[in-house]
């Protein structure tokens, strides 16, 4: 229920909005329970939550990607929406520039791919096949495929999610560069709290069906070691059910959330 | 002398690391043991057929294969110099290849249409899938019968019975490969607002083309086959009604040259589409390799 002064700061109209989104897969019990959550245009808001609490299920809700879904609640999104998916879901059969330039409907197409490719540090690699692509490649390759559509809105769900250490610092300082020169609002979920920090301007934590947590992020260098960084990850791991530096008293984040998640 | 040295030293000291191995050190990298059929040699399929060819002559000449039972290489040979000299061979050939390439197109488009119909949507699937697996559990030698009432004993009761036959592998193996498409690509299709033309123009069908190549190679069999049965009927050109004349005179020769150019042609159609196939899937890394 502690929510952190968050939400919006400027006067626009937003980018997301959504109010009372309910959301179930049976009788048994809603995913989403009401949840609010607005998003200003530009903005880079990070999801997290415990495995289940429904990140995935918000996202798929606001992509469309729901009918078959149970629930109801009002949904507000632009109308130019991109999805970079867990796995980067390149198409087989297309060489790399059409996969990202699939579904687009321009006159420039085949040059507008072309400089998302060099954006994404794949120039030259335009006729490749995604199985000569290294897991990183591909998933930058599926970032290009997302932004080369200007979107205003980029979904992504633990994009980063099956790379090395290594490879996601280096997607981290990609995904930041490219979202200040395109300025879509972003809706990241994902489950590595240092990432959440790294990269939101806010982040909010799921819980309950709800947003439970909305902290925005002020921090003046985006890095482990600045100032403040400490605090807010122990705080925002205090909100996961996670302590740092457990003991031999720590609590399985399955059974906190069976206490914590009891609201009915 | 530095030579000798330099192989002993590698021998008692096996353990270089790989950036270094080549030169006078032995490569002491473990090579896996390959379980995939490994790389391709350049004419391999020619081989078997070829070794075939070996066994039929070298058991003819030895008199291990009597004349009664399978004519041998060379008086096929001869026959066939005959047939084409006096029989016109070559027009017989023409005949039927034009029924089996025009039947065989017909089928295709036809099994590739209903295959999508009945694919990507559910009502097609209720009207189209239904009668094609009774129509497949009923043998074409069944149907002649019904297609000649129909369509008569000319050449569009042969094109007709020749499609129908090939449609079947095509349409079975499209919509299974079709069907078995990873749905995920469809949801990807969908966040970026792709059309349904579009959708399976890049998506469906070149999913489905493996399924299909394979329904290929099986209706190219068929349309073959299919051709020994509608030239039964009232033919007056065509291999299979060239065979079915030397059946009844008893010409052993003739019936084995109809044979060999069946299995030619059968096994040339197979390796074209195999080529095809390897040049359409080359974004497949498979086993085929
Ligand atoms: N298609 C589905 N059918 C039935 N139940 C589902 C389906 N998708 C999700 N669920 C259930 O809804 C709940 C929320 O799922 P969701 O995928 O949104 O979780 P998540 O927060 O994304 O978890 P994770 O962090 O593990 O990805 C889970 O309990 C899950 O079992
Ligand atoms: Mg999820």
């Amino acid at each position: 229920m502690a929510t952190h002064p968050g939400g919006l700061t400027s006067t626009e109209a937003p980018a997301v909005r959504v109010r009372d989104l309910h959301r179930s897969f049976n009788r048994s019990g809603g995913v989403l329970e009401g949840l609010d959550l607005d998003v200003a245009p530009g903005e880079f808001v990070a999801v997290l939550g415990r495995s289940g609490t429904g990140k995935s299920t918000l996202l798929r809700a606001l992509a469309g990607l729901d009918r078959d879904v149970d629930g109801y609640g009002e949904i507000e999104v632009p109308v130019a929406v991109s999805v970079v998916f867990q796995d980067s879901r390149l198409l087989p059969w297309k060489r790399l520039l059409d996969n990202v330039t699939f579904g687009l409907r321009a006159p420039d197409a085949d040059e507008r791919g072309r400089r998302a490719l060099a954006e994404v540090g794949l120039a030259g690699r335009e006729r490749a096949w995604p199985y000569e692509l290294s897991g990183g490649e591909a998933q930058r390759a599926s970032l290009a495929r997302s932004l080369v559509r200007e979107p205003q809105l980029l979904l992504a769900d633990e994009p980063f999610g099956a790379l090395d250490a290594l490879t996601r610092i280096k997607m981290h300082e990609l995904l930041r560069r490219l979202c200040e020169v395109h300025r879509p609002a972003v809706l990241l979920v994902t489950h590595d709290v240092d990432e959440a920090i790294v990269l939101a301007d806010r982040i909010v934590v799921l819980d309950g069906g709800t947003v439970q947590t909305d902290v925005r992020v002020e921090l003046t260098q985006r890095s482990p070691v600045a100032p403040g960084f400490g605090e807010l990850r122990d705080f925002l791991l205090g909100r996961l059910g996670v302590q740092e530096h457990l003991g031999a008293d720590f609590i399985a984040p399955g059974r906190r959330r069976a206490t914590s998640a009891t609201p009915s | 002398m530095t030579a000798a040295t330099a192989a002993t030293r590698a021998d008692v000291a096996p353990a270089v690391p790989p950036s270094r191995a080549g030169g006078p050190h032995p490569d002491v990298r473990v090579v896996r043991r390959r379980l995939g059929p490994g790389p391709r040699t350049r004419l391999s399929f020619w081989v078997g057929p070829l070794l075939l060819l070996a066994v039929w002559a070298v058991g003819s000449w030895a008199g291990f294969i009597s004349p009664a039972v399978l004519t041998a290489p060379w008086d096929v040979a001869k026959e066939f110099q005959n047939q084409w000299v006096d029989h016109d061979l070559l027009g017989n050939i023409g005949t039927s290849l034009r029924r089996s390439v025009l039947g065989l197109t017909l089928g295709v488009l036809g099994g590739v249409v209903l295959a999508v119909a009945s694919g990507l949507s559910r009502v097609g699937e209720a009207l189209i899938d239904g009668p094609i697996q009774i129509k497949r559990s009923i043998p074409t030698l069944a149907l002649i019968p019904l297609f000649v009432a129909w369509f008569g004993i000319g050449e569009s009761m042969k094109v007709t019975t020749i499609a129908l036959i090939t449609l079947i592998p095509i349409y079975v193996n499209t919509h299974n490969a079709l069907r078995g498409i990873d749905g995920r690509y469809a949801e990807l299709a969908e966040t970026l607002d792709v059309g349904r033309v579009e959708f399976v123009r890049n998506v469906v069908l070149p999913g489905a083309l493996p399924g299909f190549l394979l329904g290929l190679r099986f209706a190219v069999t068929v349309s073959l086959l299919g051709l020994v049965v509608v030239e039964q009927f009232n033919s007056e050109s065509g291999i299979g009604h060239v065979m079915t004349l030397a059946q009844q005179y008893g010409q052993t020769s003739v019936i084995v040259v109809g044979l060999v150019i069946y299995g030619v042609f059968g096994f040339l159609a197979d390796t074209a589409v195999r080529l095809i196939e390897r040049r359409a899937l080359s974004w497949r890394r498979t086993l085929e390799g």
